[in-house]
């Protein structure tokens, strides 16, 4: 399990890298493209670099308000919901972890869940009415183990900051394209530096990285998130010892047709299983989560059960005293 | 000169070594200490919870005042049993469990009791609390694991034996947890 987390914690920060060089070679690119040769190129990367920074700083600190403010999330406390927030303290318990999360409720039909926040003194965990109708205690305390694996593991950090690089990246190529589809350059071109080939050359570069940049982006920053999904799976059958629980949630929440209202392309990747619900067997490159059914296969395989276990409620939805 | 450096260094590296696996040791032990406080807490927890709990039930349960009777016994054991070691407060507390389900199986064939508001939460609460036990049993068993085969293992058992770091008792599981059936060989 640990050598699991650590292989996960290096592969994380070799696609963190990734990402930092992609925002690199698009300032670098469009610098040059636009400002002119390499001191230009220069210039803008030192301007990105300082905006990534300062980004990174403010999504470090307030990243967890904003993720949960979008997600139209209110807090609650163990008078509100003392299932919910007592599952929360038991999972806290099992992980070892110095403080209990806040906790949150999303007031949606659709069963899901999320945690953000930055580290495990700092840390929230999410859930929609949804999902507390829908659950049993057993099937609760999966979803929240997974949760809580999130927040054990760093993943919550390191969502946060890559979530931020990429949307930047994104941002940048955008306003680019725009920039450029407009006559940007061609006006400063005709403003009398032009001529140089250079110029063109890095026009170019700049023109295809703002297209494929922010492709790639997406496409590692899911590749991580796909990852880190199993291995919260994994990690909530370590804490709950009881791997149907989880199994039994993910196929409730899959089999459930309601989409969220407030999740879009920047928060889906934050959730237990995808918001926007695409139903495909394969995994994608632009996914950011596994297959639900596979997930489910695996868990079953953990716990030496068959499909036929989704169907029957545990012994232990009685009361597991 | 060398020769000096080299040792010097090797010195250097070897007190490094040692530190951090002293360090280490006495971070575990720390761990192991502390995930003993949360089980305390949580038992503390359904010692005080389990009178308001009898209190809410007698009243419809005049036929049961043996369960009730035996909870109470149950609970004043246990708390009796908590300052003699892990092995003996396990013990008393797992009895303690026992009496409580079999409570809580009486309480289902009550719908009057399962429908009150105050027995549904007390119920809630002593629930979970039950899995906070236990949970907080499964995470101090690990770190205990943990600690124990630092102390054990070569090398830091050098360090271990050194600045007298001792092995830890395990938190023993319910017997109907781990039920070995006994065989009888005569």
């Amino acid at each position: 399990m640990y050598e699991e987390i650590r292989r996960n914690r290096r592969a994380s920060w070799l696609l963190a890298g990734i990402v930092v060089a992609l925002l690199a070679a698009l300032g670098y690119a469009i610098g040059a493209a636009t400002l002119g040769g390499h001191s230009g190129g220069i210039g803008l990367l030192g301007v990105f670099g300082v905006a990534a920074i300062a980004w990174s700083v403010i999504g470090y600190y307030a990243g967890d308000r904003m993720v949960l403010a979008v997600s139209g999330a209110t807090l609650v406390t163990h008078d509100d919901e003392p299932r919910l927030f007592n599952v929360v303290e038991e999972m806290t318990i099992a992980a070892g972890l110095p403080r209990v999360p806040e906790v949150y409720v999303l007031d949606e039909a659709a069963p899901n869940a999320l945690a953000t926040g930055r580290d495990p003194q700092h840390a929230a965990i999410a859930v929609t009415r949804g999902l507390m109708d829908r659950l049993n205690r057993e099937e609760l305390q999966g979803v929240i183990a997974h949760e809580m694996s999130h927040i054990r593991n760093y993943d919550i950090r390191f969502e946060t900051l890559v979530g931020i690089l990429v949307g930047m990246i994104a941002l940048i190529a955008d306003f680019f394209l725009r920039w450029s589809f407009w006559g940007g350059m061609g006006r400063r071109r005709g403003g009398g530096t032009g001529g140089d080939q250079a110029g063109a050359v890095f026009a170019v570069v700049a023109i295809v990285l703002a297209i494929v940049a922010p492709l790639a982006a997406y496409a590692v920053q899911f590749a991580v998130s796909r990852r880190r999904e199993y291995l919260a799976d994994a990690s909530a059958v370590e804490l709950t010892r009881n791997p149907l629980g989880l199994a039994r949630a993910l196929h409730k929440i899959a089999a459930d047709p309601s989409k969220l209202r407030h999740a879009n392309r920047a928060t889906a990747h934050l959730y237990i299983e995808n918001p926007l619900k695409k139903t495909k067997a394969v995994t994608g490159v632009f996914d950011t989560h596994p297959p639900v059914q596979e997930r489910i296969a695996v868990l079953l395989a953990m716990a030496h059960a068959g499909p036929e276990a989704l169907a029957a409620e545990g012994p232990a939805s009685a009361p597991p005293v | 000169m060398i020769a000096v450096i080299v040792i010097i260094v090797i010195l250097v590296v070897l007190v490094a070594i040692l530190a951090g696996m002293y360090n280490s040791l006495v971070g575990r032990r720390n761990q192991v200490d502390n995930s003993w406080s949360q089980i305390e807490v949580q038992l503390k927890r359904r010692h005080d919870l389990i009178p308001n709990l009898v209190e809410a039930v007698k009243d419809y349960m005049s036929y049961e005042q043996d369960t009730l009777t035996s909870v109470t016994q149950a609970r004043a054991a246990a708390i009796d049993a908590g300052n003699r070691g892990p092995e003996a407060q396990a013990q008393a507390e797992n009895a303690l469990t026992d009496t409580l389900k079999s409570l809580f199986a009486v309480v289902e064939s009550y719908p009057d009791l399962k429908a009150n508001q105050n027995v549904m939460s007390l119920q809630e609460e002593l629930t979970s609390t039950e899995n906070k036990i236990a949970f907080a049993r499964q995470f101090y068993n690990d770190s205990v694991l943990t600690y124990n085969n630092k102390i054990q293992m070569f090398p830091s058992n050098l360090i271990a034996g050194m600045f007298n770091f001792t092995t830890r008792q395990f938190f023993e599981a319910p017997e109907s947890d781990r039920a070995v059936p006994t065989v009888d060989l005569r």
